[in-house]
């Protein structure tokens, strides 16, 4: 039985810096698991190399068991936010449509069904009324809806979301959450790259704790405690008291 | 016009169509100037091809300068990503580097004893004139495929420019289909050098896309405008220098595209510039109205009065009589004047227009305060704005009003509440 994602000995670095260390981590199936660590710590890093956007310096990611390549199919991706240029001349359902181009390979158009199911993706996510809508006229949360719809189009087993819950309300956010448990319920994977530690033991069935190298990794009310949470954060986490307490009181 | 006019406003208008479809792409890349660069590296490529064959033909200039051209984007590629130099720098640094090479490469050939020489440095400023049927033909060839390749690639092409991780990610090789565009913009170059030159190709690429995306905001829209546009410029172009004034046609045409641009620039219905200063225009009309009314019944409100001094509001508020006098116009102020002052009180219908202005504004206050709350009871997606507060949400929004004491106190609607009895006269 093949872990859903299984990294071993990864190692990614810029230039001459080192940005991930000997990273080694299963990700358990069929859960909601957080990449939780400080600014700079590599969590988006450790996403992009998973999906091979990244050339590694060592070590190697597998995908049930086989190389990224070959299981590409099973895996969706939910970029930042604000890594692209929003001002394009293109609207939400066009957007989604993306998702489907994955499936649809070199030269082949969307169908009338690709555009049914993009438009039952932006059902999920409610925003069907803004199919149309240009995406610079979205808000952010609308606009995070529409990755999400994008990744959900590709009809995955595994998603990777990059920062999610950043720059959206508090409506988009809890519309989120819960597509995310519709997803787990499915016994889909689903790894988010998060940093608000406040919600963490609400949305998280397991963490992984990462400051350039792994810190700590399982269940999250084994993981995520002070111990663990001063080793990944260090002297960053100023409010380590407070925090703690919370999450002790929980 | 005579045959040979014909076949340059052939290949102009095909020159135009072509650089308009992928300029879109380039643009929305913000590699506007790429094309700069890639006509410039173009140079040596062509004076090198000759040197080595000695023959004058199109074909063989398009591989030399196709050659060089990719070495340019490539070093850019590389420079950024090596060192620690940006991309504009690296813009810069190759665009004249390789100019620079093709330069002294022309002077070479122009100085050699090479009977063939004469012509290359009409690369330079481009010579539409001197195109003959079969340069055009060829012409009609590489604009045909570059448009049948944006054609086919027309997703990946868009993937590329929106978001080309993504793309990756599905497994579309983003840097195969970089170097392929890449490519398709030399050969447009190519095409474009003998028409327009190196100096002016780049205008070519870029101004038609820009004039383009002023009237859409759909992609495949964007490419037909933009190709309609370069079409037009380039036959604008050669019929006005058909004239017989000599004027040449490659500046002609950069020189059309750019008043399609001024023209798109200025009028386009949502994005051009006057559309954008009526709406500023009115919004802030709208908003200077707004506060007006509203400051209005708030002091009115604070102080139980029904009429109010204009001195007193200015006091408090920033109150323009410019405004006031609309207001009045509109119906919903009356304004006494007495010796020293003017005498404020709201009309009939004045009353309804404040009170639910007031009201809109403080339910958006109270939204804004308890947006955490409430957002759970908001259905997905809808927006709560000046314009529309979502209807399940009033009574939870009046609750809070009355939570934090700021209802608005007098309301027309209601027959119960006589409002002239509250107030004490001034």
């Amino acid at each position: 039985m093949f872990a859903p994602v299984s990294i071993r000995n990864l190692s990614v670095a810029y230039h001459r810096k080192p940005v991930l260390r000997d990273i080694d981590y299963d990700a358990p199936e069929g859960e909601l698991i957080g990449i939780i660590g400080p600014n700079g710590a590599g969590k988006s890093t450790l996403i992009k190399a998973i999906l091979g956007l990244l050339p590694l310096a060592s070590g190697e990611v597998k995908i049930y068991g086989k190389p990224y390549k070959e299981q590409r199919h099973l895996v969706g991706y939910v970029p930042q936010r604000e890594s692209v240029d929003w001002d394009f001349p293109t609207h939400a359902l066009d957007v989604v449509l993306m998702g489907r181009y994955g499936k649809l390979g070199w030269f082949r158009r969307p169908k009338a069904e690709d555009r049914e199911f993009a438009l039952e993706c932006l059902q999920k996510v409610g925003m069907e009324s803004f199919a149309k809508r240009q995406i610079s006229q979205l808000s952010g949360g609308q606009q995070q809806r529409v990755f999400l719809a994008r990744a959900l189009a590709q009809d995955a087993q595994i998603y990777l979301m990059d920062e999610p819950f950043v720059g959206v309300d508090a409506a988009t956010e809890k519309a989120i959450i819960q597509i995310l448990n519709e997803l787990k319920q499915q016994k889909k994977t689903v790894l988010v790259v998060h940093h608000d530690l406040q919600t963490v033991t609400e949305y998280f069935d397991s963490i992984l704790l990462i400051n350039m190298c792994k810190i700590a990794a399982g269940p999250t009310r084994e993981v995520f405690h002070a111990d663990h949470l001063q080793k990944t954060y260090g002297g960053r986490l100023t409010v380590l008291p407070e925090t703690s307490n919370m999450i002790v009181t929980r | 016009m005579d045959a040979n006019t014909w076949w340059v406003l052939i290949g102009t208008a095909l020159l135009g169509l072509s650089s308009g479809v992928l300029g879109c792409f380039a643009f929305l890349r913000k590699q506007g100037l790429m094309g700069d660069v890639l006509a410039h590296a173009a140079l040596p490529g062509i004076c090198l091809a000759f040197m080595i064959t000695g023959a004058k033909n199109s074909f063989l200039f398009l591989i030399g300068a196709a050659i060089t051209g990719i070495l340019g984007s490539l070093c850019i590629n590389w420079i950024t990503r090596y060192s620690r130099i940006k991309e504009d720098t690296a813009l810069g640094l190759i665009l004249s580097v390789f100019f620079g090479l093709g330069i002294v490469l022309l002077t070479q050939i122009q100085h050699s004893n090479n009977g063939n020489q004469s012509g290359l440095d009409k690369f330079l400023f481009g010579q539409s004139a001197s195109m003959v049927a079969s340069d055009v033909q060829w012409m009609a060839i590489m604009a045909g495929l570059l448009l049948l390749m944006s054609f086919l690639l027309f997703k990946e092409l868009k993937l590329l420019c929106f978001d080309a991780s993504y793309g990756q990610s599905l497994g579309f090789s983003m840097r195969g289909l970089n170097l392929l565009f890449m490519t398709f913009l030399v050969i447009v170059v190519v095409i474009g050098l003998q028409v327009a030159g190196v100096v002016l190709m780049a205008a070519l690429i870029v101004t038609p896309a820009a004039a383009a995306r002023y009237w859409t905001e759909q992609l495949s829209t964007m490419v037909w405008i933009s190709a309609v546009m370069g079409a037009c410029s380039g036959v604008i172009g050669t019929w006005i220098s058909s004239f017989g004034y000599n004027l040449s046609t490659g500046p002609l045409i950069v020189l059309a595209a750019t008043m399609m641009f001024i023209i798109s620039m200025m009028v386009a219905p949502q994005r051009g510039l006057l559309s954008r200063l009526v709406r500023l225009m009115k919004t802030r009309r709208e908003l200077a109205r707004e506060q007006h009314i509203n400051s209005i019944y708030t002091y009115m409100e604070k102080e139980q009065v029904l009429k109010v001094s204009l001195l007193d509001l200015q006091t408090q508020y920033p109150i323009s009589t410019h405004v006031l006098s609309q207001l009045k116009e509109e119906g919903l102020i009356h304004m006494e004047e007495d010796h020293q002052d003017i005498w404020i009180g709201f009309t009939e219908t004045g009353w309804k227009a404040a009170y639910d202005t007031v009201l809109t504004n403080r339910m958006l206050e109270m939204w804004l305060m308890h947006e955490a709350d409430l957002a759970s009871k908001l259905p997905n997606g809808e927006i709560v704005s000046k314009d529309s507060i979502p209807e399940h949400l009033v009574p939870e929004l009046q609750k809070l009003m009355i939570q934090h004491q700021c209802e608005p106190k007098w309301n027309p609607y209601d027959s119960n509440q006589r409002m002239k009895e509250r107030v004490v006269s001034p």
